[in-house]
């Protein structure tokens, strides 16, 4: 048996409310389902698993707030694939997910029938247990209709008179990412606030920054994304984002002196380069999830991570993965109008590149005078850990890849 | 499909897109991108919306003609084709 426990979902987190579960016992998870969504205060974090095998135990009930580090579910592993370490998305800093302990000999119980359920306990799904408490329906009186015979909301509604909803709970629909539903409540957006105000203020009070700023002539890379759009089905399409990030990933990548963290007064370069996005809500505030790895990515790859993510954050539900510390952050303000961001930079991170608006300008080149669609890229950058040299070659590098973009 | 269903059609991948917006205040002559804040990523979805329900292939080279409800709905209903007589 292991244990499923409350993860840390960024460094300043040290409870975290049940919300939902998205299992129940008996279920079979894979590596990397989601089986829990979260309240951090922060935002809804859609929590996955990283060990197959079968839910035991749900021990925690939605709507309780517990420690992080508190064992939330228990599960039978798959016997065949014994604890398997924590795949490279997972939130490096945390203790995250089912602790991997030594195997236990196979339980002699099958699936389905997990030794030390409560044998009375009635099946439900949370919703309708969270439905149930609050239209005071008992739940081992209720005919259940869902799987297993497991009570769903909608059997506690007709149990207590009420009628159904016209359209089903966002809990119980297959694919909760064609909910439509507001992101955020004023009370999320005020906390959201002032955890913003308490992270910046701590950067400008820590961080000595310095900025630098270059134009980049963007002729061939727009030239070369309407063709490959051209080409890609309407699905597949890349944005000039996905350009830049790549850009800036591959800088990173070969710069590590700007991707990292200033820890006790020294500059720790990050393991892999993990970049953050800012990704504006449009009821106000932000949030800065995290694509892992981002250097590995093919322009592609990081449109699809690029738009799920940007979904997910408008929703108000990120995935645990998404939480988990960047090294660096992009901030993409092209869609507002202004040609140059120079950012305050996310503590514990050393730099933040900022991209404003793309422009039609004079430009010369050999002597020639024409016309060209140029961006202006700025890199905000901590004095403590890189000098302007460094910083210099990092965003020529960073125009140079977005100059390049067909380029492996 | 006539063009109050594209209009329909639209709006409902618009209400999607911008869930909080309040759609019945949207002027159909203005621009979309002002009045609700679309970015370009949310643009991308409508058109990948649209083409989900409708087949429709959106080029690229076509996005200004997107820029309000009236000309959207205008050149979808060039682009898709009519039912009826």
């Amino acid at each position: 048996m292991s244990e499923f426990r409350m993860p840390s979902l960024g460094a300043d987190m040290d409870y975290g409310t049940v919300l939902e579960w998205r299992v129940r016992p008996g279920d079979r998870v894979r590596r990397g389902d989601v089986i829990v969504l979260v309240d951090t205060d922060k935002a809804e974090i859609e929590v996955e698993i990283w060990e197959g095998g079968v839910v035991e135990r749900i021990l925690v009930e939605p709507g309780q707030k517990v420690p992080v580090g508190t064992v939330l579910a228990t599960l039978q592993p798959d016997a065949q694939a014994p604890a398997a370490p924590e795949p490279r998305t997972t939130p490096a800093p945390a203790p995250v997910a089912a602790a991997p302990p030594a195997p236990e000999p196979p339980a002699p119980a099958p699936p389905g029938t997990p030794a030390g359920r409560e044998p009375a306990r009635t099946r439900a799904t949370p919703l309708a247990r969270r439905l149930a408490a609050e239209l005071g329906v008992e739940l081992a009186r209720t005919e259940g209709t869902g799987p297993g015979g497991a009570v769903t909301a909608d059997d506690v509604r007709r149990a207590a008179g009420a009628p159904a909803p016209a359209r089903p709970e966002p809990a119980e629909r297959a694919e909760p990412a064609e909910v439509p539903r507001a992101a955020l409540s004023p009370e999320r957006v005020a906390a959201m606030r002032r955890r913003i105000a308490a992270g910046m203020e701590r950067s400008k009070r820590e961080i000595p920054h310095y900025y630098l700023e270059t134009q980049i002539d963007l002729s061939r890379t727009l030239a070369w994304l309407s063709t490959e759009n051209l080409r890609r089905p309407v699905t597949d399409r890349l944005l000039l984002a996905a350009l830049q990030l790549r850009a800036v990933a591959r800088a990173a990548a070969e710069l590590p002196a700007l991707s990292g963290h200033w820890v006790e007064g020294g500059f720790r370069p990050g393991a892999g380069v993990h970049v953050g996005i800012v990704i504006a809500l449009r009821g106000g505030g932000l949030l800065v999830p995290t694509l892992r790895d981002a250097d590995r990515l093919d322009a592609g790859e990081l449109m699809r991570a690029l738009r799920e993510v940007t979904g997910r954050a408008r929703r108000g539900t990120l995935r645990g993965a998404d939480v988990s510390e960047a090294t660096i952050t992009v901030t993409n303000l092209g869609d507002t109008g202004v040609e140059t961001v120079l950012g305050v930079i996310h503590p514990p991170q050393v730099a933040l590149v900022g991209f404003g608006r793309v422009t039609e300008r004079p430009w010369a080149e050999a002597g020639v005078l024409g016309v060209r669609p140029v961006v202006t890229a700025s890199l905000s950058a901590d004095h403590r850990a890189s000098d302007g040299q460094r910083g210099a070659r990092f965003l020529a590098l960073v125009a140079r890849t977005l100059q390049n973009p067909g380029q492996a | 499909m006539t063009d109050d269903e594209i209009r329909s059609l639209v709006l409902e991948a618009l209400a999607a897109i911008a869930p909080e917006a309040d759609l019945g205040s949207l002027d159909p002559r203005e621009d979309l991108r002002e009045q609700l804040e679309i970015d370009s990523m949310d643009l991308l979805n409508l058109v990948i919306r649209v083409h989900e329900r409708t087949g429709a292939e959106i080029p690229e080279a076509d996005y200004p003609k997107l820029a309000t409800l009236d000309s959207a709905v205008a050149y979808l209903a060039a682009r898709l084709p009519r039912r009826g007589p």
